[in-house]
Order: structure tokens, then sequence, then C-alpha cells
């Protein structure tokens, strides 16, 4: 099949960017990074630079990849990053636009690759458990009912790839952050610093420049591990009493309890 | 040069302790004194710079990717071993540590092993605590599946997601540690060269892939976790940037290199579709719990698979080996799938693939549970071929997968240079010539959060580390090799790119130094590789600088180490002229067709140390003792 491609270039975060367009030529079986490979592979070839796009391990669990295709976060197919979709969801002639995440917090640093780093500030700032390494008791010392065990690992299936915040219109983290709270949460393990870690993960949210979400959930239709939106709903009502019972230290000062 | 092993004295159950209990310690108002580097930030990495930065350590700690949580362990799949015995079904540490060596078919180091099934179950214990979410029975106790090679279920798993959840519990480790300031983190930075100062680790060199500055980072020790080399074959199930060049740079300063030709070729990966192909995509061994292995009895039947009735189907590894069935080890399932293939029997447009059917699985416990264990490997599956696996069985063949060779190392985790260690998948120690299913992840964890703590402290206690300059002559001469190379690749502007020189060196190694070798292909491939270098070297066009995010070059960069190391393996199947393992060199079979060892020549370790460009390595040699476990024949039938 033959595609046009107008793809957005940019030199790095300081230059303006705009659209290039490209002609490509693929076949159903391809995925759709492998057509890009082909793109690319000309490209070199012809001394021109290649598009730059993040990716590694293209099969859908590091959270590497991901850009706009056609104003959708990792393209037409649901549940599906960018690396897992093959050109069979695409017709002959078809025009794709492909652009990165666009979000304040995600800077672009070159074409369809930006950072990502306020992500890990904010697990940083309070996505944990304390525990000492080493002072851990037998793991089956606390059962675990297998619906909450079930719901965590819901919620720990986010792959951080920030297609969420791409596809809200408010550029909002609130599904991520969510999802890490969610997954800790549920388990009794998550418990003793439930309070501090929803403050602390919202502190930093919010101090990364991230928008606020006004529920037009759009980040789970773009989620390619279909996280809900309901671990939105916990994160509020856990958020809410946190602030009710008040601060009670920074995030991780405590080191190394537990 | 002599490779000491260092192996505490005493029977193998006190080892560990024993030794635990001889090392010298630094007093914990010291610790803050000491800077570690670890390099990666994997399984091995993100466990070892969290556990030493609890400890009080200032760490510095390096990764390609964006993120440290994007590390190739996020893909593992199936489970991670431990001797837990939670179901009473006679396991233990003794029986994970004979499976281990005997899988490793006898080249593996035996304390070692033990050590690391000994701290199996203290992995699983810290993962809980840590909120990963193992799958759960429904009186909340922790579940178990099987895996190759073990006739006990001992492996601990996350849906089929283990490897993501496990690292995690690491990364989210590792962020706490860098919210309090005791590890700083470097991501999108790549290592390129080892720094020695009186013949000790003592920094490194690495480029920002971001603004393309050479940087660097000194410190009393380094650490290397940067995972396996399994990309040399080009097609692999390992993430597009897993490379081989902080433990080739090592290597070239003095390291030396153990078993290269060690290298894992799973046997159930998606198949090979077209030229164009940039990965192989592996489906967990964990499927062969419930999937049946089979190809149809006749050469070049055609029909769908569901049209072979079941008389007319060969389900070959039940019948080969009836006590493991379709839990034979890797190295043993991957052999019989390509000789069942390469007597004309295999499936697919290529003929290059094997079924893997759940269909008796689904009949029996229904397409939900099936669904509740591989649900996400299902659709993996869905999403690349575009069958529905709950309808029809899945096609499979062999890749690359994992290397059990890497940079040689003491009991220690320390290599021949000190204040080097080096964890995880980039180091020999513990698989021998095969590794298990589900036991890398055990590894990694085992190195990292239980093994480098203690003894990187036993290292820096006893040593003195006199404060390096920043214009060491041995650090601006490590910062002008990594400037020169970057130069020559971007100056040369020929006609090939990184990629084309890349898939042909992966044809060369999977034709010759794959999963069948002899001396013909070997000599064969030694004899070419060199003359592929070369033209590399003449050829390959880089576009773009040095002074930019510029993913040419990292590749470029990538492939010129590879392009050595190819040969290094292949230098080394060559001179193992026996078979093990997953070194299976046709020369040797017994004659059902299973590997023949040479226990009187090749019982050891063959670790390959730099003499310089163009000369041939040293093959040092470490012998095996087996004390614990009798060398025997090992037999899955
Ligand atoms: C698809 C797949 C499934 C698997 N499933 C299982 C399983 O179910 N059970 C099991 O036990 N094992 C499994 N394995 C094997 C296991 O995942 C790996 O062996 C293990 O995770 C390796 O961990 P590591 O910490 O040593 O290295 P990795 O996780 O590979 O991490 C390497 C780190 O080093 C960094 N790095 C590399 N080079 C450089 C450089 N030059 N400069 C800076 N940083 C660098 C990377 O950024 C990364 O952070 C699987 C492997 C694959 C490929
Ligand atoms: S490249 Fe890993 S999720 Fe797409």
């Amino acid at each position: 099949m033959k595609l046009t491609l107008r793809i957005w270039r940019q030199k790095d975060a300081k230059s303006k960017g705009a659209f290039v367009t490209y002609t490509a030529e693929a076949d159903e079986e391809m995925s759709f990074l492998e057509m890009l490979d082909v793109v690319n592979e000309g490209l070199i070839q012809r001394g021109e630079e290649p598009i730059a796009f993040d990716h590694d391990c293209r099969e859908g669990i590091c959270g590497t990849c991901g850009f706009v295709i056609n104003g959708r976060a990792h393209g037409p197919r649901e549940r599906t990053t960018v690396c897992q979709l093959h050109m069979r969801s695409f017709q002959d002639g078809d025009t794709l636009t492909l652009e990165p995440w666009r979000a304040d917090a995600f800077p672009v640093l070159k074409d369809l690759v930006v950072d990502r780093g306020a992500f890990d500030r904010i697990i940083a700032a309070g996505g944990f458990i304390a525990s000492a390494i080493g002072g851990a008791p037998d793991a089956n010392a606390i059962p675990i009912r297998k619906e909450n065990a079930d719901l965590s690992m819901d919620a720990a299936a986010c792959i951080g790839c920030g297609a969420c915040v791409a596809a809200c219109p408010n550029a909002a983290a609130m599904l991520f952050v969510s999802a890490k709270m969610g997954h800790l949460a549920m388990l009794p393990q998550g418990q003793p610093e439930r309070m501090d870690r929803a403050r602390a993960m919202v502190a930093q949210m919010d101090a990364e420049g991230f928008g606020t979400c006004t529920n037009h959930g759009e980040c789970e239709a773009a989620c390619p591990k279909a996280i809900r939106m309901e671990f939105i709903g916990r994160m509020n009502a856990d958020y809410v009493k946190a602030s009710l019972t008040g601060g009670r230290r920074a995030a991780g000062s405590e080191g190394g309890s537990g | 040069m002599e490779l000491k092993p260092n192996i505490p004295d005493g029977p193998i159950e006190k080892k560990w302790d024993r030794h635990r209990f001889e090392m010298k310690l630094v007093n914990p108002a010291n610790k803050r004194k000491y800077t570690v580097i670890m390099v990666g930030s994997g399984l091995a990495g993100a466990g070892g710079a969290a556990a030493m930065a609890e400890l009080g350590y200032k760490v510095k700690c390096f990764c390609y990717q964006d993120s440290p949580r994007r590390a190739h362990s996020i893909a593992a799949q199936g489970g991670i071993n431990a001797a837990k015995n939670y179901h009473n079904d006679g396991d233990s540490v003794f029986r994970l540590f004979y499976d281990t060596v005997k899988g490793g078919d006898f080249r593996a180091r035996e304390a070692n092993v033990y050590r690391l099934a000994q701290v199996s179950v203290n992995i699983i214990d810290q993962c809980v605590a840590l909120g990963v979410p193992f799958a759960r029975e429904y009186g909340g106790l922790l579940d178990n599946r099987s895996f190759g090679g073990a006739q006990v279920s001992r492996t601990f798993y996350a849906r089929g997601q283990t490897g993501q959840q496990l690292l995690l519990g690491a990364y989210q480790a590792l962020e706490r540690q860098i919210g309090l300031g005791q590890v700083e983190m470097f991501p999108r930075h790549e290592m390129q060269e080892l720094v020695l100062v009186d013949g000790k680790a003592r920094g490194i060199v690495v480029r920002d892939m971001v603004t393309g500055e050479v940087e660097t980072h000194l410190a009393d020790a380094v650490c290397l976790a940067t995972g396996g080399y399994g990309n040399v074959f080009y097609l692999a199930t390992y993430a597009k940037g897993c490379n081989t060049t902080a433990i080739w740079r090592a290597y070239k300063k003095g390291a030396p290199f153990a078993n290269p030709c060690f290298t894992q070729i799973h046997p159930t990966c998606i198949p090979v579709t077209g030229e164009y192909q940039s990965k192989l995509t592996l489906m967990s061994e964990s499927l062969r719990n419930d999937g049946r292995i089979w190809v149809p009895k006749a050469k070049g039947d055609k029909r769908a698979a569901n049209e072979i009735p079941k008389e007319e189907r060969d389900y070959y590894l039940e019948r080969m080996y009836p006590s493991f069935g379709n839990l034979a080890p890797r190295d043993i399932a991957s052999r019989a799938a390509k000789r069942v293939c390469d007597e004309g029997r295999g499936v697919g447009p290529t003929g290059f693939g094997v079924y893997l059917d759940f269909h008796d699985a689904i009949e029996r416990l229904g397409q939900k549970k099936i669904e509740e264990k591989y649900g996400n490997l299902f659709e993996m599956y869905e999403r690349i071929t575009d069958e529905d696996p709950y309808k029809v069985p899945m096609r499979i063949y062999p890749a690359s997968h994992y290397t059990m060779g890497g940079l040689w190392v003491d009991y220690n985790l320390m290599s021949t240079i000190p204040g080097l260690f080096v964890l995880g998948e980039a180091n020999f120690s513990d698989h021998g010539a095969n590794r298990l299913g589900a036991s890398a992840l055990m590894q990694g964890l085992g190195d990292g959060y239980f093994i480098i703590p203690y003894t990187i402290g036993n290292y820096l206690a006893r040593e003195k580390f006199p404060a390096v300059a920043a214009d060491h002559p041995e650090v601006r001469a490590a910062e002008k090799a990594v400037s020169d190379r970057t130069e020559r690749l971007l100056s040369i502007r020929g006609k090939r790119t990184a990629t084309s020189f890349h898939r042909e060196l992966g044809k060369i190694m999977w034709e010759h130094c794959g999963m069948a070798r002899d001396r013909k292909g070997l000599e064969h491939a030694l004899g070419k590789i060199p003359g592929l270098r070369e033209e590399f070297w003449k050829n390959v066009t880089v576009p773009g600088s040095g002074r930019e995010l510029n993913q040419s070059l990292e590749l470029a960069g990538r492939v010129a180490d590879f392009l050595e190391l190819g040969e290094l393996m292949c230098l080394d199947a060559l001179e193992r002229d026996e078979s093990c393992g997953s070194h299976f060199r046709l020369e040797h079979q017994m004659a059902d067709g299973e590997a023949k060892r040479n226990d009187e020549k090749f019982c050891h370790v063959a670790a390959w140390q730099y003499t310089g460009e163009g000369r041939k390595p040293d093959r040092l040699v470490e012998p095996l003792v087996y004390e614990n476990v009798e060398l025997a024949v090992r037999s899955y039938k």
C-alpha cells in the first residue's frame, strides 16, 4: 500500500517545528514502526536525517513509544500502543498526520520524541511503598483478597507512556497518577502511607504543570492498557480525605522505615 | 592471568552466611563518603542502586531509556522462581539449586547457584512488601505456575507481566531514593568507556543522548547491570536498544568475557514474516503449562490445523520427553522444533513454525480461566498475527532470547578489574550453558537486592580511594576515545545504513552460531565477520552530528560493538569442542540427538581476555568442581 505521511519535524527543544510530507510504501504485515523504519532507511541512504521517534520493546509493555496519528494517541486501534499497531489497520492511499504528545509538561526534544521526566518525578514524590530492602516479612504472612490483588494489578498495568496526557484536552495526568495510587491503595502494604502518598503525588503533579481533570474521558479511551477512570474517582476520594487529615510530613522524608 | 573465583570455604549451605560474617563492613556514618556508579536500571541495576542507597551510599544510576522504568526487564512475561515450597510439592533450596545446575548442563559455578536459590526466598518477600501484585488464589495466598526443567510449581507471576511488576517495584524503590537525594539518576545517558585509575575501576564516560555532551563521572566503584547481548542476532526478543557496549568497553579495558557462545534460543516466539522485520516477540514459556506443541506427522501437510485429526499430529515433546513433556528445557525444546521443521514438517507460510495449541486446555478449564492466566499474551499474539489463539493454535518458532555468557565475575560479582562489579544478565555467573525459565528475574533481583549491597561494602572497606582529578590522564584518554569514535562514525559518510550491517551480521550469527554449530560453519563465520566489520568502518553512513539527539549515531555505535563481539562468540563456540546446553555442536551428539558433553576436557568456564586490536584474545579457564550435584548426563525423558 502507498501512504502519504505528514510528520512533525523539529530539530530540538529550542527550535520551531513544522510538518513535512513524505510518501511511504508498506506491506500489511508490517508494524507501524517498521513502516517508519523503512522510511528512515531511505532517508539515511539519501544522507538526510531520519525521523526521530522513541521506541524500545516494540511489544507494548515498556511505554517508550507513542505519538499521535490523525489526532489519536497511539493511532486508531483501541488498547494498542503504536508499536503494536500493524499496517493492516490502514488502507492504500491513506494520509496520516504524525505528531508528538502535546503537553506543557512534556516538552518536545526532537521530532516525535518528548521528555516525560515529569512522570518519574511524580513517582519520586510518593509513588512507592517505603519498605527497606532486607526487612520484609514472609510473603504469605498477609493474605490478600484475590479481588483486591486483581484490581491492584489492573491499575499497576499502566505503562507510563503518556497517552492519557496527550489525549486529554487539558493535558491532565490524572489517569497516570490515579493508576499508581490505585495500585498501591488496593494492597494492605500500601495503607500506612496512603494519605501521604495522595498528597505528595498530587502536589508534584500540580507542580509539573499538568492540567486539571474535567471528566472528558479521553484518557480512558486512549489508554493502551485499558486503565479505567474509576481509579480517578478513587484517587479524588483519597485526596479529599488526605486534605482533611492534614499533612504530617513531606513524602519520603522518613527514609528507611517499614 | 589466573581467574580466582574466591568461593568461601565450608559446606555449600554455609558459604554465604559465613562469607557475610567474615566480610569487612563500612561503618554506617562512613557510607555516605562513598560514591558508587550503577549502569543500568533493570532489575539488577534498579534493585542494586536502591538497596545501596538505602544503606547510605551515594549512587549515580544511568540508563539509555528516557526513564529507568523502561529497562528491558519490563518485558519479562512469565514469572520468577523461588524455593518457597508454598504448595508442599517437594520444593526446597537444594532442589532449586539442583535443577539450575542440571538445567545449565553442568557449566555453572555451584556456590553461586546455591546462594541464588537461598536468596530466592527473600526476593518474593521483598517484592510483596514493595507492592508487587502477584497472582493470588481465592484464599488470598500466592499462586504458582510451572516452568520448564522443573517438576515442582515454584514460579510466581503477575498475569503475563511479571517483569513489569517486579521492575516497577524496584523502580519505585529507586525513585524513592532519587526523591531523597541518595541516588542521582541519568536517563538517556549511554556509557561508552570505563575509566581505570591505578588498575581500579573509578568511573565511566557517558554520552548525553539529548545534547551529545561527553561527560565523565567518577566514583569509588562501578557496577554494570546492562543486560544481555542477544541483539547480536539482529532478530531477537530483546528491546531494540539492548546492546553490548558497556560490557564490551570493559572487556577491552581488561575484564575477561566468559562463555560468550552460551546464548539461549527460546522455543516459543512468533515466527518471522518478512525482510523488514525489526524484532521477534516472545510468547512466554508459561504458555507451555497449558499449550500443547505439535506438528503434522506427514511432511508438507498444508491443511489448516483444525482439519488435521489428532492421530495425524505429532506432539513431539510429549513423545520424546514423556516425563517433562511440553515443559522440557528451552535448549532441548528449541532444537526439537528446529529438527521437525528441518524435516519438512513445519507449519505456516515459511515452514519455520510449530503449533502451540490451547484447544484441550480451553476445553478442560474454560476460556475464562485461560484468559485470566494469559490474556495479555493472547492479545499480543493477535495484534501481531491477526489470528485469534482462542480459536486457532499459535504458530511459534525459536528466537534469540537470553545470554548466559557475560563478563566473568567472582563469588562477589567482581570482575578481574578491582572495583568493577557486574550484575544480572550482563555477568556470566549462574546459568551455565542454559538458563531455566523464570530464573533470570530471580538472578537480577538476587544480585541487586541481596548480594551487591554486601559485597560492595567488603570491597570499599578494604581499599583506599585517593581522589581522581577531572583532568587525570586516564580520564582524558577515555573521553578522547569516546569523542574520536563518534567523529569517526560521523565522518565515513558511506552508502550503507548501520541497520543493514546489523541485519547481515545477524544472519551470519543465526546460521552459524545459533541453535546448531559446527566447525565448518564457525570457521566460515570467522572468515566473514572481519570483512563485514571492515566494510562497516569504510561504508557506513551516519547522518547528523554528535551534538544532538541522533538515533542513527547511537545505533551505529552499538552495531560496531556487535561486529566485534560476534567474532568472539564464534571463536568461543569453535574452541569449545563439545556440546553442552545451548551450545550444540553437530559433531558432538548422542545417538538420539541429545547434546554430548565432554567433561574431561571442557568442565570449565572459558573467559576471554582482550590482548589488543587484531590479536587473538587469550582463553583463560576456571575449572568447575561439582561437590554437591553429581556430574551426570542430563535427562528429561
Ligand atoms: C521478552 C522477554 C521475556 C522474558 N521473560 C522472562 C521471564 O518470564 N522470567 C525470567 O526470569 N526472565 C525472563 N526474561 C529474561 C529477563 O527479563 C532478563 O534477563 C532480565 O530482566 C535482565 O535484567 P537486567 O537487570 O540484567 O538487565 P535489563 O533489564 O536488560 O537492563 C539493562 C539496563 O542497562 C541499561 N543499559 C544498557 N546498556 C547501557 C549503556 N551502554 N549505557 C547506559 N545504560 C545502559 C539499560 O538502559 C537498562 O536500564 C525475559 C526476557 C525477554 C527478552
Ligand atoms: S516500544 Fe515499548 S511499548 Fe511501544
